[in-house]
């Protein structure tokens, strides 16, 4: 019945890999074993000011190690960026339901949208579609600094780089990039702001393509005790449910979801 | 090893140790992906009203310093799915039950009361935090009349004792907790949140949706102490101490001060088993003094007192 647990994880590197994003790799035996692919991890400080876990979502897992990316946003990440190699952190056992990519048929095509720290997980997913031989899109979206982009060639994804300042690739945001260039597949699962999920959703849903998106909203525990994080879904029969991001998400269909 | 005996009897319910889940912060199924809940002496349940409430909408979680806000607005499924859904997880698991009902007047809590006497629900906690919607949304909790006109009521239909769970926002918790005791409450429990707001200054707009919210965490503990103390001298009906409980020291705090029982809340958001290492620091707490039971713990304190 219990399955859950808070470990004590080592840090094996901690890397500045674009301004002010962090990739934090970390080690404990058997801690990550079957994470779901699009789930997260809670992650804890040391400062008894910031007692609420900071849930992060996974951007590859093993059974012994994890890596997580994550933008220095607020005190509790500014204290994850000073992880040296050697220190223990605190981390739960992987949490959330990830995306279902069952529905995708070997050589169907996939169309992924990330956009800024919404792109970490899409590159879990892009592994596992390759394993799945599903052949992926990748469409990242960044505020101008590229990161993960050899990560996501390497998992043979068929990469379209925008910057909102225009520094790299296309200038303007996913959705507009995925409209000028034509982009369409089987499947789409997208992670990333909520406007940005509205837009490409929407965008799906004219051309027909089934869709999962990764939802945030601001967590209490992270595990489904506090119903802190709560968002409405229309179900297929028009009712309206409250369901909680941490448990019952963080990935949705998103023809559920009501922007 | 040791010969120490942690239970206590309350209202005719054995539990094994004094240690309970404050409602809000436990769900049967979400908790016990972290622990056994039947270690714990109690389990008590998030708060349930006749219908389906939504709660209010997001964000609903701040933190501050020592502690969190939440404006949860106890969104819950309603009794029945409650009584369908929730309660059939924990029918035969050996802990005490305790359900927490709202009602936004006297008859929806009544209503609520009802229903549960007749389910595997071993105690009521009532709590009267919520407002009254026939008065323009005081807080049943907030006056001394209306808190004894709600115990009165819901003792009239209820086959199990009824624990009446106080808000600390008033002048004089005492006189509540007596209006309680006087309208035929079994308990007191006490303290709910605190009403706090928090503001996000760089965005300039309030860091939770609904803007006030319930102040919880170690930082509110000398507050819940201080009131737990106020209610013992003040009645003689068991108490259920809860309020930043965070160790077993915080828990021998409140068993001193005055409570027969304690809730771990907001502490098992931080750490999801904190229930578990609540009731082992206790343990260890008593081992370490020289308490074989929790009696010993409170009457170390009153002898001190004189009392």
């Amino acid at each position: 019945m219990t399955s859950l647990k808070i470990m004590s994880a080592l840090v094996t590197s901690n890397d500045m890999i674009a301004k002010d994003i962090y990739r934090l790799c970390l080690f404990c035996k058997n801690g990550f074993k079957d994470a779901p692919c699009g789930g997260f991890v809670n992650l804890y400080t040391d400062d008894n000011s910031l007692l609420l876990p900071r849930p992060i979502s996974i951007c590859e897992s093993e059974n012994d190690s994890l890596t997580l990316i994550f933008k220095v946003v607020g005190k509790g990440t500014e204290l994850f960026s000073r992880l040296k190699i050697g220190d223990n952190v605190r981390v739960s056992s992987p949490l959330g339901n990830g995306f279902d990519t069952a529905f995708l048929k070997e050589g169907a095509a996939a169309l992924l949208a990330g956009g800024g720290v919404g792109i970490p997980p899409m590159l879990n997913l892009a592994k596992k579609l390759m394993q799945q031989h599903v052949k992926t899109i990748a469409v990242l979206g960044f505020r101008d600094e590229p990161f993960l982009v050899d990560e996501f060639k390497k998992a043979k994804a068929d990469v379209h780089i925008c910057t909102d300042t225009g520094s790299h690739g296309f200038k303007g945001n996913v959705v507009e990039l995925i409209k000028k260039e034509n982009l369409t597949a089987d499947g789409a699962f997208a992670c990333g702001p909520k406007i940005m999920l509205k837009f490409f959703s929407e965008y799906t849903k004219e051309q027909g393509i089934p869709t999962f998106i990764s939802m945030e909203e601001r967590m209490g525990c992270g595990f489904g005790a506090c119903v802190g994080c709560a968002i409405d879904l229309k179900m297929s029969d028009g009712a309206v449910v409250r369901k909680k991001v941490c448990r019952d998400g963080p990935v949705f269909r998103a023809s559920e979801v009501i922007f | 090893m040791s010969n120490l005996d942690l239970s206590v009897d309350i209202c005719k319910t054995h539990w094994k140790n004094p240690i309970t889940t404050a409602s809000g912060t436990f769900s049967w199924s979400d908790s016990s992906r972290w622990y056994d809940p039947s270690l714990l002496g109690a389990v008590t349940l998030k708060g349930v009203a006749p219908e389906m409430w939504m709660g209010n909408p997001s964000p609903r979680i701040a933190e501050t310093y020592g502690g969190m806000i939440n404006s949860v607005g106890l969104q819950n499924p309603g009794v029945d799915y409650f009584m369908e859904h929730e309660l059939p997880l924990m029918k035969d698991a050996d802990t005490v039950k305790i359900a927490n009902v709202a009602g936004h007047s006297i008859e929806e809590y009544c209503l609520v009361c009802e229903k549960l006497s007749d389910s595997c629900v071993d105690i009521l906690e009532v709590n009267i935090s919520c407002p009254n919607v026939k008065l323009g949304g005081i807080g049943f909790g907030t006056d001394s009349k209306m808190a004894f006109e709600v115990t009165k009521a819901v003792k009239k239909v209820s086959k199990k004792p009824v624990f009446i769970k106080l808000t600390p926002n008033v002048t004089d918790i005492a006189e509540i907790a007596r209006a309680a005791e006087s309208g035929g409450a079994d308990g007191i429990t006490l303290i709910n949140t605190l009403l706090g707001m928090r503001i996000d200054v760089e965005r300039s707009s309030p860091v939770v949706a609904n803007k006030l919210g319930g102040f919880s965490g170690p930082a509110i503990k000398p507050v819940a102490v201080r009131m737990v103390y106020q209610v013992r001298n003040a009645v003689k009906i068991p108490i259920i101490g809860l309020g930043g409980i965070m160790t077993g020291e915080d828990a021998a705090e409140f068993i001193m001060a005055g409570a027969d029982a304690v809730a771990v809340g907001s502490a098992a958001l931080f750490n999801p088993t904190a229930p578990i290492d609540v009731l082992n620091g206790l343990e260890a707490f008593m081992e370490r003094r020289g308490f074989n039971n929790i009696k010993e713990i409170r009457d170390s304190f009153l002898e001190r007192e004189g009392k």
